[in-house]
């Protein structure tokens, strides 16, 4: 089925991509966040997180494929990304916070979860917190896991960090002014979003574009807070969950590419493998990146089901 | 008199609690404190105006909506104090010492010093890893300070060699000889860590203060 939105005097379309069947807000504290489902609204509630820098809609044909399986699939935009309103503060806990909101305004009851890397990371997190509220959950390249620290000296270690520390404070100095450089066009902001995702397809992310940009004054723009900025440093350690993994209380299915790409996690399975619980499934997508979903989305959506369902 | 500073979307409160020639001395309250209205007696013989920061959420600056704090976010709010003093030696207290150190690693060139004493939020949520919890925050409670920071920055872990990290690079660029001093009684790991570093001395406040002071007058590194 083709469905087109437009904006801006363009068309987007994208075969397989379908428009959510509702859209509703939730005040999470004060940050509103954008909500939006696929599927009977009767249906059994499937908890849908994207990725940092990504939007709900980046679900428009991996969504529906799960809503076909009888699901009501909720998904929403974090803070300061696509819809949502653009917060003060930005943090892991707020986010987690903000996720509690959305599953907390679609039922009482445990649900299932599928988390896309920064998406799964958390909710790997949250399930650990509140393993009442959730039923299972599949990672689709989202599980924490970071390789021991490259061996150089820890002069160049140091070195790094407070080049980072630096950095990221000459950015705080400015975030308040920052506006995100406009395109002319659809298909340049769609240019510009492939150095970051090289394997996925120019029609791809020029419908991503119609979901996730608007058409300012003086161009085509991303809507995300421009106060936002990739990587950064703090006190956390990645394998602070891995070493809790094991204990993961509720089913875990995993779900992996092979191809290493600017935003994936470079996660090897069999690397994270010792620390998954008896219980847990993991497939391995041969020649796919870290957009799993998007690259596959019919296998991966089958594998979603097979397991939910089982 | 109250300088109003931009950080981010926040506006922060900065309060010159004396007037005078000479280098600045910038006091950082504790979790759930506020920056105080008059110049504590203890630091009216500072050579030169003593100012004090209301962290996010905290007295007059802003209370975001929906929480997100770090300590790190409110070392960027001490680094927009910074941006408005040039220079200036720190004397931070709980929540305040361990923002105070992370600014004075951060920005080296920047912070003449740093001291560091007892007061709420010390100790943060402990070194590392702790058992996965989403504190609820009740925003019935009186804010400021915003109960989001209180629940939030109550659980911020402290890894020791995070927090070392911080205190070289103090040591090593700023230049000064012996730039953190270190007047708590309490010791969290990630302080008892700290002490031990070149570079980061224990004594009191008095003695602190008289340090700091000769070293706000050696000027930038």
């Amino acid at each position: 089925m083709e469905v087109s939105s437009e904006q801006g005097g363009e068309r987007f379309v994208f075969d397989g991509a379908r428009a959510p069947d509702r859209r509703r807000d939730v005040d999470a504290h004060g940050v509103r966040l954008a909500v939006y489902e696929w599927g009977p609204a009767d249906g059994q509630p499937l908890i849908l997180a994207h990725g940092g820098f990504d939007f709900a809609r980046t679900f428009d044909v991996f969504a529906p494929l799960l809503a076909e399986g009888g699901f009501r699939v909720v998904s929403w935009d974090h803070r300061g990304h696509g819809d949502s309103a653009h917060a003060e503060l930005y943090s892991w806990m707020a986010d987690e916070r903000d996720l509690l909101a959305v599953v907390d305004s679609t039922t009482a009851r445990p649900c299932a979860v599928v988390g896309h890397s920064k998406g799964g990371s958390m909710l790997a997190h949250i399930i650990q917190a509140l393993p009442h509220r959730f039923s299972r959950f599949a990672a689709i390249d989202g599980l924490p896991f970071r390789k021991p620290p490259p061996d150089v000296a820890e002069r160049a270690r140091v070195t790094t960090m407070a080049k980072e520390v630096s950095s990221w404070l000459e950015h705080r100095r400015v975030a308040a002014t920052l506006v995100r450089k406009p395109a002319d066009t659809p298909e340049q902001l769609a240019t510009r979003r492939a150095r970051m995702n090289p394997r996925l397809s120019s029609d791809w992310l020029r419908y991503l574009v119609g979901q996730g940009a608007r058409k300012d004054d003086d161009g085509w723009r991303w809507k995300i807070d421009p106060s936002l900025r990739m990587g950064g440093f703090g006190p956390w350690r990645s394998r602070w969950a891995t070493d809790r993994l094991p204990g993961f209380p509720i089913p875990l299915l995993g779900i992996f590419g092979t191809e290493n790409e600017p935003m994936g996690w470079g996660v090897d399975p069999e690397e994270l493998r010792p620390y998954l619980p008896a219980h847990a499934r993991v497939e391995v997508l041969e020649d796919t990146g870290h957009f799993i979903h998007i690259e596959r989305p019919q296998r991966t959506a089958e594998l979603v089901l097979e397991f939910l369902q089982s | 008199m109250m300088e109003w500073l931009t950080h981010g979307r926040m506006r922060l409160a900065l309060r010159r609690l004396t007037a005078a020639d000479g280098p600045s001395l910038l006091l950082l309250h504790g979790l759930g404190e506020r920056s105080p209205d008059d110049c504590p007696s203890v630091y009216r013989k500072w050579p030169g105006p003593v100012w004090a920061l209301d962290f996010t959420g905290h007295g007059q600056s802003t209370v975001p909506l929906g929480g997100g704090y770090t300590a790190e976010i409110l070392m960027a709010d001490v680094d927009a104090a910074l941006r408005h003093l040039g220079t200036a030696t720190i004397v931070g207290r709980g929540l305040g010492a361990y923002v105070g150190l992370l600014a004075a690693g951060g920005r080296p060139q920047l912070v003449r010093g740093a001291v560091l004493l007892d007061g709420p939020g010390l100790a943060g949520g402990g070194s590392g890893s702790i058992t996965p919890f989403l504190p609820t925050v009740d925003t019935r409670q009186p804010s400021p300070p915003d109960p989001f920071a209180m629940a939030e920055l109550a659980l911020d872990v402290r890894p020791p060699d995070y927090a070392t990290f911080f205190a070289r690079q103090a040591a090593e660029l700023s230049g000064l000889s012996r730039p953190i001093s270190v007047c708590a009684c309490e010791r969290p790991e990630w302080l008892a860590a700290v002490v031990c570093e070149l570079g980061v001395e224990e004594t009191n406040l008095a003695e602190a203060l008289d340090h700091h002071q000769a070293l706000a007058g050696q000027g930038p590194a």
